[in-house]
C-alpha cells in the first residue's frame, strides 16, 4: 500500500544562510506567545528549537525534519512524541525527560527545554499564518516551507 | 590618531529597552560598526564606522536601531558647508583624489520634478487600462526611411535588426565585477521574465548567463574586457560604451583585489590584475572611427544585432548624437549626470555633465531637425526614479529608458554610496563571498519583476489618463508636458510649454 | 487474516501500528498477562518519584485499542503454542487460532538462589506496575532499602524511591555501577554522583545469604535492611517458543524480518536476541526503542509487506538525579576522550567507523553519533576531528548536508518496501 503524503516541510539551503541567527530568535519568540519580540526576549537567554551550525564561513540552520520514519517517535519511551498530519509533536505533559529522542535523532534536532521536558520544532504554522516563524524571519530565503517531491 | 578632524556624519541610535542582544547587527555589518560587550551583555556601536546602509536597521528584529544625522556641526557658513570642510580635511590627510559611488547627490535641478503630465477631461476621453487594450511594447532599432514595395506591390522587408521590449525600460550597464554575481543573476532572470533586456556592462558575460542571451545587451567598452565573437553573438544587441554619465571623460578602474577567479575568466585578464578601462577608446578619434567599430561589430555578428552607442550627456551632446546617428549605430544611449557608478572621482561625478532631461530634449530635436530621427532609437538613463520619470522621458522623445540605481534599490541598495569600499552589506556592489550570498537571486529577481510590473501598471494608468493607448503615441508627445517654475530658456530646450499655457 | 499477539507492551504496540498501516480489516487479538492498558514499563521509577502518574504512564491513548480494532484478552497467560493447529492455548483452557502469531512476551526479573531469600516477605522485583505499587506500599519513613544490582533497573529504582525518606544501600557483584553501559572511568564518575545523593554502595561483592533482614556479603559485611529490591537482571521469556520446537538461545532467535524458526511465528522485543550492528554479535538488547522497531518490523511482515530491521544497536538514555547519561554501541577500538568533571565524553572507533560512545552531562545532539554507528558511516567521509568535538551536520560534506536538509526526509532504520509514508 503506497500512501501519498506530500506535505509542506521546512527545508534549509546553506547556500543562502548568512549565519545571522535570526531564525533562532524568531523561533524563541514564536514559543513565547507574546506580541512584541522586545518584551518577549529582553534579557532572556534563548533556547530555540532551530539551531544554526556555523564554522569557517559555512552556516545552516537545523530543525526537526519531521521524518517519514521518525526514530524519535519510535524510540519514545512514554509515547509523548507522536506524529500526525506529517508533524511530529511532543506532549510535554507526558515527557519525563529521559532524552531517548536526543539519543535517536540523527539531526540533533531535539533538545532539552528549561523544565527538563524535551523541545523540538513542531511547525508553528497554526499560530503564524501558515508559515513557521523561522521561515518568515529568514532574511535571505535560506529556510523555506514548501512541498517537494521525492 | 591624535587629532580627529572628521566627526562621524551619522549616529547609530540603539534603544536599549528594545535591544535583545541577538547580535544580528554585529554579524551583518561588514564595517564592524557594532560590537558585543560580554561583561555587560550589551551591544555598542561605533558611529565612525557606520556608512548608513541600514543593513542592521533592516534586520534588527525588534526595531531597536535607527541611524540619525549627527547634530554635530561647524559654525554656520553658507559658503563653507560642513561637507566642503570635511573634504578638505580628508584630502589634507590623504593627498588623494576623493572617490564616490552611485549618482551625483548634489542639489542641482531635477527637471523631471518640474514637469507635469496632462490628463483628458470631457472632449478627449481617458482610457481605462483595466478594460481596454494598452500597448507598452516597443521595438528599438533603426527604422526605414520609407515603406517600399516591389513591382507586385508586396512590402519589401527592409527592416534593420530590432529589439523588442514589453515596456520601454531596460536595466542599464553594470558589470560583473562592479556588482556581484548574484546581482547579475537577479537582473538577468528578471529581464528574461519581464521580456526586457539587461546589460552586461564592461565586464564580459559570465558563462552561466549565456542562457539569458536573448535578454542581454553585451557591452564593448574601452578596456574590451571579455569581448570575443561568441560574446558578441550571445546577446540581443551590442552596446559600444563611449562614456558614462557619472564620469564623463573618465575611464574605469576595477582594483586587482576584486579580480577573483571567476571575474578573471569572464574578463579574460589575469587574476589579481587591475582592470583599467582607458578614458577614450584608443581606436576612436572621430565619428569615422566610431563607424568602423560599429561596422566591425555588425560584421562580426552578421548584421543581425543592432548596435547601441552609449555616451554621457555633455555640453554638445546633440551634435555628438547626430554624428552617432550617421555612424551606422542603431541606437543612442545617453546617460545623464546623475547616473550611478561603482566608483568615480567625486569632483567628476558631481561637476561634469548635463541633466538627462535637457540632453534628451535637445538630441531628439536635433535629430528631428536633421531628418534622421528614424535612423536611431534613443535610450536615456541617469536617474530614472519612477514610472512618472519614464512617461516624461518618453514624452520628451525617448524610445526607452535605462534604469540602474532604481534596480539596485529594488535589490536592497540603500544608497549609502560606499560601493567603492567593496564592502556592500547588501551583497550588491561587492565580491566578498560572505557578502555576495546576502543577495539571494531567487528573492532579488522577484523584487525586480515586482518593481517593473508595478511601473508598467502605472505607465498604463498615466497614459490612459492622457487618452493615449500606446508608447508609440506618447513618444515625443510634448503637448502632454508642462513645465512648472522653469524659465523661458529651459522651456525652449525642453520643447514644452509652461503650466497654464 | 487473524493476527495474535502475545504480550501487551512496546513491541506489541509497534506491531499493531504496523499491521494497521497495511491491513485495516484483519483481526488482531492481544493476549496479555497484566490487566492494564498498555503502559510504559520504564516509567515505574518516575511514578514512585512523583514525576508521572498512571494516567500519563499510558504508552498510547485510551482509544488505542478501539481505533486499531484490537481484541483484548488481558489477565490471560498463553501456555502453549500448537504449531500444527496454528493456535495458542491459554491458561483458562481457551484456544486462540492464528494466521500470524507474534511473541512479544518480554522478559522476567531474575530471582537469584540466595539462602534465606525464600523466607523473606519484603522482597520485590522492579519491572512492572504491580511491582512498583507493591514496593511503594512496603516503604516507610526511615526504611532501609537494600537494592541488589547497580544496573539500570536497580539505580532507576533507587532514584524512584529517593524522595521517600528512605536509606538506600546498593550491592553489586560488579566493581562498578552501570557496568553494562559504562566504562570504568565514567562509571566512577556516576558512582560519585550517586553517592552525593546518599546512595551507599557495596560494589564487587555479593550477598551470600540472608539472616532474617540482614544481608551477609562474601567479605563478611553485614547489612541490616527493611526492604529488599531484586534488580540483578532479567531473563527473556522464551519457553512458549522453545516448547513449540522453535530455535532459542538465551533469547528467541529471529532473522532481520523478525521471523522465528517456525513459519508464521514472529517475535519482537525483550524476549529476542538480535544482531547488534555495532559489534556484529547476536545478543539480547532489552531496550524500548528496539522493542518498538522490532515489533513494527514484525507487524509489517505479518501483514504482507517485506520489511527489514537490521540496524539494532545497544543504546541507553538514562537520567539519574539530574545527571544525564547517553550511551550507544560497543566500546572497542581507539578512543576520543574529554571530560571536565561535570561532563564526560568518550567515543570508540576502529576500522574507519564509530563503534560506540558514552556521554554524561552534556548530551546535546547525541543522535548524530548514534547515526554514525547505526549507518556505519565511513569516518574518512566526514570531518571526524570536528564531529568528535562538536556533534553536528557540519562535519558532513556539503552534498550530504544538502541531501539531509533539503531532500525529502526518509531516515531509514529499515528498508521499507512499497511504503512511502508512515502515516
Amino acid at each position: 500500500m503506497v500512501v501519498n503524503c506530500q506535505l509542506k516541510r521546512v527545508y534549509v539551503n546553506e547556500k543562502w544562510c548568512l549565519g545571522c541567527h535570526l531564525c533562532e530568535y524568531y523561533c524563541a519568540f514564536a514559543s513565547t506567545g507574546e506580541k512584541d519580540m522586545a518584551r518577549a526576549l529582553k534579557d532572556i537567554r534563548i533556547n530555540p528549537r532551530i539551531r544554526v551550525e556555523e564554522r569557517n564561513g559555512i552556516s545552516f540552520a537545523v530543525s526537526c525534519r519531521h521524518c517519514t520514519e521518525p526514530l524519535c517517535v519510535k524510540g519514545c519511551i512514554t509515547g509523548a512524541l507522536s506524529k500526525s498530519g506529517g508533524i511530529i509533536t511532543v506532549d510535554r505533559n507526558r515527557c519525563i525527560g529521559c532524552y531517548t529522542c536526543i539519543l535517536s535523532c540523527p539531526y540533533g534536532a531535539v533538545s532539552p527545554s528549561e523544565d527538563g521536558a524535551i523541545q523540538k520544532c513542531e511547525l508553528c504554522i497554526k499560530t503564524h499564518e501558515g508559515t513557521p516563524r523561522c521561515v518568515s524571519g529568514c532574511p535571505n530565503g535560506a529556510i523555506v516551507f514548501e512541498e517537494r517531491g521525492e | 590618531m591624535g587629532v580627529q578632524y572628521i566627526y562621524p556624519e551619522y549616529e547609530i541610535v540603539r534603544n536599549q529597552e528594545r535591544c535583545i542582544v541577538c547580535r544580528v547587527c554585529e554579524r551583518q555589518c561588514a564595517n564592524e560598526a557594532h560590537e558585543y560587550l560580554k561583561d555587560s551583555n550589551k551591544m555598542v556601536s561605533d558611529d565612525a564606522k557606520c556608512v548608513n546602509c541600514h543593513r542592521c536597521v533592516a534586520l534588527c528584529p525588534t526595531r531597536a536601531l535607527k541611524i540619525v544625522k549627527s547634530p554635530h556641526t561647524f559654525k554656520e557658513n553658507s559658503n563653507w558647508s560642513g561637507k566642503a570642510i570635511n573634504e578638505i580635511y580628508k584630502q589634507a590627510e590623504s593627498g588623494g583624489v576623493l572617490l564616490s559611488s552611485m549618482g551625483n547627490p548634489e542639489n542641482y535641478p531635477v527637471y523631471f520634478d518640474k514637469i507635469l503630465l496632462n490628463a483628458s477631461q470631457v472632449t478627449n476621453p481617458s482610457i481605462d487600462p483595466l478594460r481596454e487594450p494598452m500597448e507598452t511594447r516597443v521595438f528599438l532599432g533603426a527604422k526605414p526611411e520609407k515603406i517600399e514595395r516591389d513591382e507586385k506591390g508586396r512590402l519589401i522587408r527592409n527592416l534593420p535588426p530590432q529589439i523588442q521590449l514589453s515596456m520601454p525600460i531596460m536595466f542599464s550597464a553594470m558589470s560583473y565585477g562592479s556588482i556581484s554575481y548574484n546581482a547579475h543573476e537577479s537582473l538577468a532572470r528578471a529581464a528574461a521574465e519581464l521580456g526586457i533586456l539587461y546589460n552586461t556592462g564592461e565586464g564580459g558575460l559570465h558563462e552561466d548567463f549565456y542562457k539569458y542571451g536573448k535578454h542581454t545587451i553585451v557591452q564593448v567598452a574601452s578596456g574590451r574586457f571579455g569581448v570575443h565573437k561568441a560574446y558578441l553573438n550571445s546577446g540581443a544587441a551590442i552596446e559600444i560604451k563611449m562614456g558614462q554619465g557619472a564620469k564623463p571623460g573618465i575611464g574605469g578602474h576595477l582594483p586587482g583585489e576584486k579580480i577573483g577567479r571567476d571575474i578573471s575568466r569572464t574578463r579574460m585578464i589575469p587574476e589579481g590584475t587591475d582592470a583599467i578601462s582607458p578614458a577614450p577608446h584608443h581606436d576612436i578619434y572621430s565619428i569615422e572611427d566610431l563607424r568602423q567599430l560599429v561596422y566591425s561589430l555588425k560584421e562580426a555578428t552578421n548584421y543581425e544585432k543592432p548596435v547601441i552607442v552609449k555616451i554621457a550627456a555633455v555640453h554638445n551632446v546633440a551634435a555628438i548624437a547626430s554624428g552617432i546617428a550617421r555612424s551606422g549605430a542603431d541606437m543612442i544611449a545617453i546617460d545623464g549626470f546623475r547616473g550611478g557608478t561603482g566608483a568615480a572621482p567625486t569632483r567628476i561625478r558631481d561637476h561634469v555633465g548635463l541633466p538627462i532631461e535637457l540632453a534628451l530634449a535637445s538630441v531628439d530635436k536635433r535629430l528631428r531637425d536633421e531628418g534622421i530621427r528614424n535612423r536611431v532609437s534613443i535610450i536615456v538613463g541617469g536617474s530614472i526614479r519612477s514610472s512618472a520619470d519614464v512617461v516624461k522621458a518618453v514624452a520628451l522623445g525617448a524610445d526607452a529608458v535605462y534604469i540602474g540605481t532604481a534596480a539596485l534599490i529594488a535589490l536592497g541598495c540603500h544608497l549609502c554610496r560606499s560601493c567603492h569600499t567593496g564592502k556592500c552589506n547588501w551583497g550588491i556592489a561587492t565580491q566578498r563571498e560572505d557578502l555576495v550570498k546576502r543577495l539571494n537571486p531567487n528573492i532579488g529577481y522577484k523584487r525586480l519583476v515586482n518593481l517593473l510590473t508595478a511601473w508598467q501598471h502605472e505607465i498604463k494608468e498615466m497614459m490612459g489618463g492622457m487618452g493615449i493607448n500606446s508608447i508609440e503615441a506618447l513618444k515625443g508627445n510634448r503637448l502632454m508636458l508642462r513645465g512648472v517654475g522653469l524659465n523661458e530658456k529651459e522651456l525652449e530646450i525642453l520643447g514644452i510649454k509652461h503650466a497654464g499655457e | 487474516m487473524k493476527y495474535v499477539i502475545i504480550g501487551n507492551s512496546t513491541a506489541a504496540v509497534g506491531a499493531v501500528e504496523a499491521i494497521r498501516r497495511n491491513d485495516r480489516n484483519g483481526r488482531i487479538v492481544i493476549i496479555g498477562n497484566e490487566k492494564y492498558h498498555v503502559y510504559s514499563r520504564p516509567l515505574i521509577s518516575y511514578l514512585l518519584l512523583g514525576k508521572t502518574d498512571e494516567e500519563r504512564m499510558k504508552y498510547r491513548g485510551d482509544d488505542f485499542y478501539s481505533t486499531h480494532q484490537c481484541e483484548l484478552k488481558l489477565g490471560r497467560t498463553a501456555q502453549k503454542i500448537d504449531v500444527e493447529q496454528k493456535c495458542v492455548i491459554l491458561d483458562n483452557g481457551e484456544t486462540e487460532s492464528y494466521d500470524r502469531l507474534l511473541l512479544a512476551t518480554g522478559s522476567s526479573p531474575v530471582v537469584p538462589p540466595i539462602p534465606g531469600l525464600d523466607k523473606m516477605e519484603k522482597k520485590f522485583t522492579f519491572t512492572t506496575l504491580d511491582d512498583a505499587r507493591a514496593l511503594e506500599e512496603a516503604l516507610f519513613e526511615g526504611a532501609r532499602v537494600l537494592i541488589l544490582g547497580a544496573g539500570l533497573i536497580g539505580l532507576k529504582c533507587a532514584e524512584g524511591i529517593s524522595k521517600k525518606k528512605v536509606e538506600i544501600i546498593c550491592v553489586d557483584l560488579s566493581p562498578k555501577v552501570l557496568s553494562s553501559i559504562l566504562d570504568d572511568q565514567s562509571s566512577e564518575m556516576v558512582r560519585k554522583h550517586l553517592e552525593d545523593h546518599h546512595i551507599r554502595f557495596y560494589l564487587g561483592r555479593q550477598v551470600t545469604g540472608f539472616e532474617g533482614y540482614t544481608a551477609v556479603l562474601n567479605d563478611g559485611t553485614q547489612i541490616p535492611f527493611d526492604v529488599l529490591v531484586l534488580a540483578v537482571g532479567v531473563r527473556p521469556n522464551i519457553s512458549l517458543l522453545r516448547d513449540a520446537g522453535g530455535r532459542t538461545n538465551r533469547g528467541i532467535l529471529i532473522d532481520d524480518h523478525c521471523r522465528t524458526s517456525i513459519p508464521d511465528i514472529y517475535a519482537a522485543g525483550d524476549c529476542c536476541e538480535s544482531l547488534d550492528v555495532s559489534s556484529g554479535e547476536t545478543k539480547i538488547m532489552a531496550l524500548l526503542p528496539n522493542a518498538y522497531m522490532q515489533g513494527e518490523c514484525a507487524g509489517m511482515n505479518m501483514s504482507g509487506v517485506d520489511y527489514v530491521f537490521d540496524k539494532a544497536i545497544p543504546m541507553n538514555a538514562i537520567g539519574l538525579f539530574g545527571k544525564h547519561i547517553i550511551t550507544a554501541g560497543t566500546y572497542k577500538g581507539d578512543t576520543y576522550f574529554e571530560s571536565d568533571g561535570e561532563h564526560f565524553k568518550k567515543l570508540f572507533y576502529s576500522d574507519n567507523k564509530l563503534n560506540g560512545f558514552i556521554l554524561i552531562g552534556n548530551i546535546e545532539k547525541a543522535g548524530i553519533y548514534t547515526a554514525l554507528i547505526r549507518e556505519k558511516t565511513p569516518l574518512d567521509t566526514i570531518d571526524f576531528e570536528l564531529i568528535c568535538q562538536t556533534p553536528g551536520l557540519m562535519a558532513f560534506s556539503r552534498e550530504t548536508r544538502a541531501e539531509k536538509l533539503g531532500g525529502v526526509v526518509n531516515v531509514s532504520v529499515s528498508s521499507p518496501i512499497g511504503i512511502s509514508c508512515a502515516e
